[in-house]
């Protein structure tokens, strides 16, 4: 359990696989005074400034701007409250892709593992004849068991066949879509007859209570701060999560221990379509109360830029989910005072993204440079 | 049901199989070269909707077409800074370029026109009429319906197959995919060939993407590429990176998408909804049962550096 023996482990790989590099270089990150809050900092204020032109081709100004942001996600209750209920699936789904990149596994399928999480959740949510709280967490349960189902088939592909996840979990997003328009189309079999492309309401006793009225602001939320510690203590405080990050680091060093490493990749996999499944389900069981169609506006594209920004690490991604929950919520506001379109929050997760990947490069050349100047 | 493959669905399966074909050129010409491109979806989206704008602009498909190619470049070169360059990881800089791709040119739409969502209507690329062959029975149709773009996708076929696998410089591509070092001690210059084949690859995608703003429909719209340009890197994988097979691939993609959407008019029993992926499936399916870990690039993913 000792964080340099990974460290040793890596740095003896000549060639590292990509994924070990990013993790390395956010570890290496987090062992310097303040480097994590300055890297954490510096993408945030870089991916801003780099959307300033979106700001004045849309007509507006940065003041206005970010004015508009701010009152809309931070001004008062309300905000406050919608940007907590847009960080949980958020925070969530970056829980997801960060416990698959630590495996080596990237889980671009976040999307379409939170929407059939979201349908099974419904599902039990509706039909289930439980009592009480059981019946919320069988309708939990349901979510993620979804979401795992969704990882699955990508899960075994990779593991027993070597597909790169990457395409295979991008096909069952669009199988996800297809599945779920066909659910709640018109004549579907989920359809509710009183509320197009949706299914119907859940059982008052699937519902997460609401936790600060008069806003929307759900149990859910904190579930999902349970999950975050739940995920430190399981990835850095478990044999089984040591198993986990040694795989992504080094798989053949994984293997010479041992390690079963397509087990492991299969279970990180699962693990991984779980949360995204949960996520889904705390949307479904906890904000809207019914399954609507596309009720996503892309949260599992955003989770990947939640992930990286948070440095792959569970406390990071609450910190980062916070950061795009204030975006989203705040977009309405900005949307409706400056007509900045709300794509533009999927152009900031593009960028961070970007710069997050390009960080090792930077600190590259800037330890040449110190070293130079010494 | 049972007029399923008539002309109509053959030609309606070229005009869905030509934006494939492109992209996974694109692709097939990267990966050769040792660099992943997951990010030929966002550059599809790059070339429709610059095609679209410059097509609006100008009142030219034409001038539309050279604009979403340059606007392809650009995207592959941006990319290249990032995985060959900066040696950033190739799936998460190709992300970036995909949810950036996604997100820019929907962020333009109202910028450019004033609407959300989807573009008015621009001038389209005419089909050209083959003489003579446009007359014959039963396959004249082909030749009748189809665009200089059509056309252009199976010659960039034959192009990239001649340069790849018959000319020195096509050898050294491919040798920057398998073994860098040994190409690099060999004295080919590693990084610029990368930098290339991952900007030309962009290009291509870009092509893909042109074709389905200007030939199929007519306007740009919000990520209208649909997966595309996964769709296009299954196909690769499918045909093992190599290109008459990719182009297969390709042909079969588009044909299974012209059934569906065939089935769709003539028949009830599916619903729409469930057909519409099938596409994905088949690509699913074929990752699946065909694909062998050997037949990749042995460098592909793995940046160069000199030590």
């Amino acid at each position: 359990m000792n964080p340099t023996l990974i460290e040793e482990i890596v740095t003896d790989e000549p060639n590292p696989t990509p994924a070990a590099a990013l993790t390395g270089y956010a570890r290496r990150l987090r062992g310097t005074l303040l480097g994590a809050p300055a890297a954490f900092l510096l993408t945030i204020v870089a991916a801003l400034l780099a959307v300033l032109p979106i700001v004045y081709l849309a007509g507006s100004d940065p003041a206005t701007a970010y004015r508009a942001l701010a009152h809309g996600s931070l001004g008062n209750q309300n905000a406050i409250a919608e940007t907590l209920i847009q960080a949980t699936p958020l925070l969530l789904g970056g829980l997801a892709v960060a416990t698959a990149f630590h495996a080596g596994l990237f889980n671009i399928g976040v999307e379409g593992q939170l929407v059939v999480g979201g349908l099974c959740s419904a599902v039990v949510g509706i039909h289930a004849p439980l009592p009480g709280i059981l019946h919320l967490a069988a309708s939990v349960a349901a979510g993620m068991a979804g979401g795992a189902l969704w990882a699955a088939i990508p899960a075994l592909l990779k593991a027993h066949r070597g597909v790169h996840e990457v395409v295979t979990t991008i096909m069952m997003n669009y199988l996800a879509f297809s599945l779920s328009r066909y659910l709640v189309a018109s004549d579907g079999p989920l359809a509710s007859t009183t509320q197009p492309s949706a299914t119907d309401r859940v059982t008052d006793s699937a519902r997460f209570a609401l936790i600060w009225t008069p806003t929307r602001l759900h149990a859910g939320f904190l579930l999902a701060l349970l999950v975050t510690a739940l995920m430190t203590w399981y990835l850095y405080r478990t044999p089984a999560g040591f198993r986990l990050r040694i795989t992504g680091a080094n798989p053949t060093t994984a293997r010479f221990h041992g390690i079963n490493t397509r087990r492991v990749t299969v279970r990180a996999m699962l693990l991984s379509g779980a949360l995204a499944g949960l996520a889904g389900a705390v949307e479904v069981l906890g904000l809207y109360g019914r399954y609507y169609d596309s009720f996503s506006p892309g949260y599992g594209y955003d989770a990947i830029a939640v992930a990286l920004l948070g440095q792959l690490v569970p406390f990071g991604t609450l910190v980062a989910a916070l950061f795009f929950g204030i975006l989203r919520a705040g977009s309405v506001e900005l949307a409706a005072t400056t007509g900045i379109s709300r794509e533009m929050i999927g152009v900031v997760s593009a960028l961070v993204i970007g710069f997050v990947a390009v960080q090792p490069a930077v600190a590259r050349l800037l330890a040449r440079v110190l070293r130079r100047t010494r | 049901m049972n007029d399923l493959l008539t002309m109509a669905v053959v030609v309606s399966a070229l005009h869905l199989a030509v934006p494939l074909i492109y992209p996974a050129l694109g692709g097939l010409i990267s990966e050769r070269s040792g660099v992943m491109n997951i990010g030929l979806e966002g550059m599809m989206l790059v070339g429709a909707f610059t095609g679209t704008a410059f097509a609006y602009a100008t009142g030219s498909p034409w001038l539309g077409l050279l604009a979403a190619l340059a606007g392809g470049l650009l995207a592959g070169a941006l990319l290249a800074v990032l995985c060959v360059t900066l040696r950033a990881d190739q799936v998460v800089a190709a992300t970036a370029i995909n949810l950036l791709g996604a997100g820019l040119t929907a962020a333009f739409v109202p910028i450019v026109w004033n609407v959300d969502g989807t573009s008015p209507p621009v001038h389209k690329l005419t089909a050209w009429t083959v003489p003579l062959l446009a007359d014959l029975p039963g396959i004249g149709v082909i030749f009748s319906s189809l665009t200089a773009l059509d056309y252009g996708a199976f010659l960039a076929a034959l192009a990239v197959w001649w340069v790849l696998f018959r000319t020195d410089a096509g050898l050294r591509l491919r040798a920057c995919g398998e073994s860098p070092e040994a190409a690099d001690s060999a004295g080919v210059p590693v990084l610029r060939t990368r930098f290339l084949a991952v900007t030309m690859s962009g290009a291509f995608a870009a092509a893909g993407g042109v074709y389905l703003s200007l030939v199929s429909i007519g306007l740009f719209q919000a990520s209208m590429t649909q997966g595309r340009g996964y769709l296009a890197l299954a196909a690769m994988i499918f045909g093992k990176w190599r290109v008459w097979p990719a182009l297969l691939a390709c042909l079969l993609f588009g044909l299974a998408d012209a059934v569906q959407l065939r089935l769709q008019i003539a028949s009830t029993l599916f619903p729409s909804e469930l057909l519409l992926a099938l596409p994905y499936l088949l690509a699913l399916l074929a990752l699946a049962t065909f694909v062998g870990r050997a037949s990749a690039p042995a460098a592909v993913g793995r940046p160069f550096a000199r030590t």
